[in-house]
């Protein structure tokens, strides 16, 4: 690391005395060379702080003894009555009832996905309970194109999307018709054509990735560089869209050096991203006191240098109106990040393979579930508008229980990918190693049939020899 | 084009050339003796003759030679570069052709501690090519998510020894980022990751590592280490263009010791193909990197001194590499051993020798030997007893056909 190190603190004079000419269009540089603090100097003029002004208070920034939290924006309140009239829910009655739907949908594929697994029908699930808002609000108030890295609790997003029951279920159970091919766990969802990509379980990992993408997503937006990927972007004609990427992770995530490292090189790229924080107390077993010391997560990005709001999670107008608002930001100038957390509670377990009660009173989630959740204050608002009855909402939940277990039951119906999908995709091509493997196993099933039940996989123990005469 | 020679030394150029430290005040003066003079008598451990090595083309007839160039760059004209020069044109050439192509790392704008990307923000904007904070993880990061946007990304790494902080992004990610996407058909095999690597006289323990064993064992990646600027360019091209993601790993003690003539206009040379270097019947020997030069040289003494004739291969790219050709030259000697410069548990070696002894073990007449780093870390002073020499490989050819 010397050398490293070395190596950059020759770099002001290297820079001047090469005279590297600088060519910076929309650049966002902040050149700090040539400077040098002066004896009668108010301000410093560090390279690293240009706009510190000197004190001769021996005082130190300490944030554990400041009593004050950084506000938490809400539109609506608990009894889903909005708060500020000039406002208003910002939302048409219709769009409303959608996303109210959307959320009602959301719960009752949890609960009885939840279920499935505890009956062994599937290997592993987790829920969203308590996060319907954040997920289904954000995903609401971003643009059809927008392209959104998601943590794995974020199923919202993909059915505000249009992602289908059917879709849903094939990945869960990692049928022939899922998109992953059967390769990836429960939950991890992924589509191209709304722009979302595949999840992995790695924590944080998508946020530089969303990062870089924006950083895409920006020159393609300035006409830099053609627009690439956008299925959607020809079919609407005339003037495509600028886009944003879209983030989204927990607070336990956001302790990882993926966290660090994405914010800082979003600020100093200056890229349209929306970073989403999903604040819900717990990261598996580990409470946010375990997590961090500071005020949040949102009280990071000032250090960043990137525009943060905190937003009631339970309140999916607040969510709403604070997305549109960042996508708005993040667009401003050519791009910038934007980071929005979003406060909750994990109702549910963390997974299939979790009990919370372990390790929080069961006490404490019943509280929650009864004082407030995103669901109940939005229907609370649709009731007060006389947009919604117990009639309609009884018929709302037979009819998508009914829904869900049917897509359900296709799904479960359904046979399991080509075995062929164990090697592909790996590389472009399969390569002469792979073909040496795929030839050596596929000479195993074929001698020792009876060691391999193959019969639920589509071609089942002849998909090998599909792959080989295709080579 | 001829790079300017910049005004003030590099960290590279110190590092290349071991000199008095350029603080004025720092006292350590290097003992050339310790670093690279040879002990005195020695005849195998003398300096590495890279102007005369048969490695290097040294004449722009035997350069244009090489059949693996179309026929067009074949009739065409070169110059004299070095191994920097060649990865900067392959950037800039990558950079012109292809508005996807971004090129970022740490120290990048000002041409790179390697001078590698000299020149090339400025002619192609900060845009495209730029400064990243100080973090691997973030800028591999990055330049997946990038690429998984349909860009090109030549993301680089100042040292290989600190691309651990990105082994998670690489390994998990960019290797992972096709197959779990399954029939999305998305992936991030625009990107490719640079990295300076291998011994260089006096990097101890975080300026000499080697590490593309532990890439080779990632399904996914692809791996690849040129030897010489003729390489470095052509396969840097490829690397850009393949669909999957490269590491490419620069031999950084060649950046400016390897010079030959090499073809002005671009060309692509195959990832998937080892080269033969010599051709030979009674041992054949496998490297790739820095030391083909000290097997070039050993092998040039062991013929002399024992009358046995040598071939060389360059694997070139270390993963998937190239089983044919090296099973046909080992099932044509009887005889293989392996050389590289990072640790021998397994490490590539382990991975040849056990492939030579599957495919061609009725025609082994000796055991596979492999001659590698000592498993120990790189001590400062010790590099020369670690890193193998002249000495180590001619002794393994010896013990090998005298078996």
């Amino acid at each position: 690391m010397c050398l490293r190190y070395s190596a950059r603190r020759l770099r002001p004079s290297t820079l001047s005395a090469t005279s590297v000419p600088r060519s910076a269009p929309r650049a966002p540089s902040r050149q700090c060379r040539g400077v040098a603090s002066t004896a009668n100097a108010e301000k410093v003029l560090f390279p690293g702080a240009l706009n510190s002004e000197f004190t001769n208070t021996l005082d130190f920034l300490r944030p554990s003894k400041s009593k004050d939290a950084i506000s938490t924006y809400r539109c609506l309140d608990q009894y889903g009555e909005i708060i500020d009239q000039s406002v208003g829910a910002d939302t048409t009655d219709e769009e409303a009832l959608q996303l109210y739907k959307n959320m009602v949908k959301l719960s009752i594929m949890d609960l009885l996905m939840f279920e499935a697994q505890r009956q062994g029908r599937l290997s592993f699930y987790m829920v969203s309970a308590g996060e319907e808002g954040i997920s289904i609000g954000a995903a609401s108030a971003l643009h059809p194109s927008d392209v959104i890295f998601t943590q794995y609790r974020e199923s919202g997003v993909y059915l505000q999307r249009g992602f289908t029951l059917a879709q849903f279920m094939n990945q869960l159970f990692a049928n022939s018709s899922d998109h992953g091919l059967g390769r990836n766990m429960p939950v991890h969802y992924g589509s191209k054509e709304l722009n979302i990509h595949t999840i992995s379980s790695t924590l944080a990992t998508q946020i530089p990735h969303a990062a870089g993408a924006a950083y895409a997503l920006k020159l393609q937006n300035q006409g830099t560089v053609g627009r690439i990927g956008d299925a959607g972007a020809g079919a609407a004609g005339g003037k495509a869209v600028e886009r944003v990427a879209v983030c989204f992770f927990g607070e336990g995530a956001a302790s990882e050096g993926d966290f660090h490292s994405a914010l800082n090189i979003a600020a100093t790229r200056q890229v349209p991203c929306v970073f989403i924080c999903r604040n819900n107390g717990y990261a598996i077993s580990t409470p946010t006191s375990d997590q961090y010391r500071g005020d949040g997560i949102a009280s990071r990005g000032a250090g960043y240098g990137i525009d943060t709001l905190r937003v009631d999670g339970n309140d999916i107008f607040a969510v709403r109106r604070a997305v549109k608002e960042a996508r708005r930001l993040a667009l401003e100038d050519g791009g910038r990040p934007v980071l929005v957390e979003c406060m909750a509670y994990r109702v549910g377990h963390h997974s299939t393979s979790d009990d919370s009660f372990a390790y929080r009173q069961r006490v404490e989630v019943e509280d929650w579930k009864r004082r407030d959740n995103p669901i109940t204050r939005l229907r609370k608002w649709i009731e007060g508008r006389g947009l919604w009855s117990d009639a309609a909402e009884k018929e709302l939940r037979s009819a998508t229980r009914k829904e869900v277990l049917r897509a359900f039951e296709d799904a479960e119906k359904q046979k399991k990918p080509n075995i062929k999908y164990a090697f592909t995709d790996v590389w472009e091509h399969v390569t002469e190693e792979q073909k040496a493997h795929v030839a050596e196993m596929n000479d195993i099933l074929q001698r020792y049939p009876k060691e391999y039940d193959l019969e639920g996989y589509e071609g089942g123990a002849q998909g090998l020899e599909e792959l080989l005469e295709k080579q | 084009m001829p790079s300017k020679t910049p005004s003030i030394r590099a960290l590279s150029r110190y590092l290349l050339r071991p000199q008095p430290s350029l603080h004025p005040r720092c006292h350590f003066k290097p003992h050339t003796k310790h670093y690279s003079a040879a002990a005195a008598g020695a005849r195998l451990n003398v300096p590495l003759e890279y102007d005369s090595t048969p490695l290097l083309n040294h004449t722009s007839k035997s350069a244009l030679a090489n059949p693996e160039l179309p026929e067009h760059i074949r009739k065409g004209q070169t110059k004299r570069i070095n191994l920097y020069t060649a990865v900067n044109e392959a950037l800039r050439h990558a950079l012109q052709t292809d508005e996807r192509v971004l090129v970022f790392g740490e120290d990048i704008q000002f041409g790179g501690v390697f001078r590698c990307t000299m020149n090339l923000a400025a002619d192609f904007g900060t845009d495209r090519v730029f400064n990243t904070p100080l973090s691997e993880q973030g800028l591999v990061g990055f330049a997946i998510g990038a690429a998984a946007e349909g860009m090109r990304p030549v993301a680089e790494v100042q040292f290989a020894d600190y691309v651990f902080p990105a082994f998670d992004q690489i390994h998990n990610e960019a290797a992972k980022y096709r197959y779990r996407s399954g029939s999305t058909g998305v992936h991030c095999g625009g990107l490719t990751i640079r990295m300076p690597s291998g011994s260089v006289g006096h990097g101890a323990l975080y300026h000499t590592q080697s590490p593309e064993a532990l890439f080779t064992h990632t399904p996914g990646l692809r791996v690849v280490v040129p030897r010489s600027p003729i390489q470095a360019k052509g396969l840097l091209l490829s690397s850009i263009r393949t669909a999957d993601p490269v590491i490419f790993m620069e031999p950084k003690i060649l950046y400016r010791a390897a010079v030959e003539q090499v073809p002005v206009d671009a060309y692509h040379l195959p990832l998937d193909k080892a080269e033969v270097l010599k051709t030979g019947k009674d041992v054949t020997i496998v490297s790739y990197g820095t030391p083909l030069y000290t097997c070039s040289a050993a092998i040039a003494a062991a013929e002399k001194d024992f009358g046995c004739s040598v071939e060389l291969i360059d694997l070139r790219t270390i993963y998937p590499w190239d089983r044919e050709t090296v099973l046909n030259s080992v099932r044509k000697t009887g005889r293989a051993i392996v050389v590289h410069e990072s640790m021998m548990n397994a490490g590539v070696g382990a991975e040849v020798a056990a492939t030579i002894q599957e495919q061609a073990f009725l025609r082994l007449e000796a055991p596979v030997k492999r001659i590698a780093g000592w498993a120990t870390h790189t001590g400062l002073v010790f590099e020369k007893i670690i890193i193998p020499d002249v000495t180590r490989v001619y002794d393994a050819i010896k013990k090998t056909i005298d078996y």
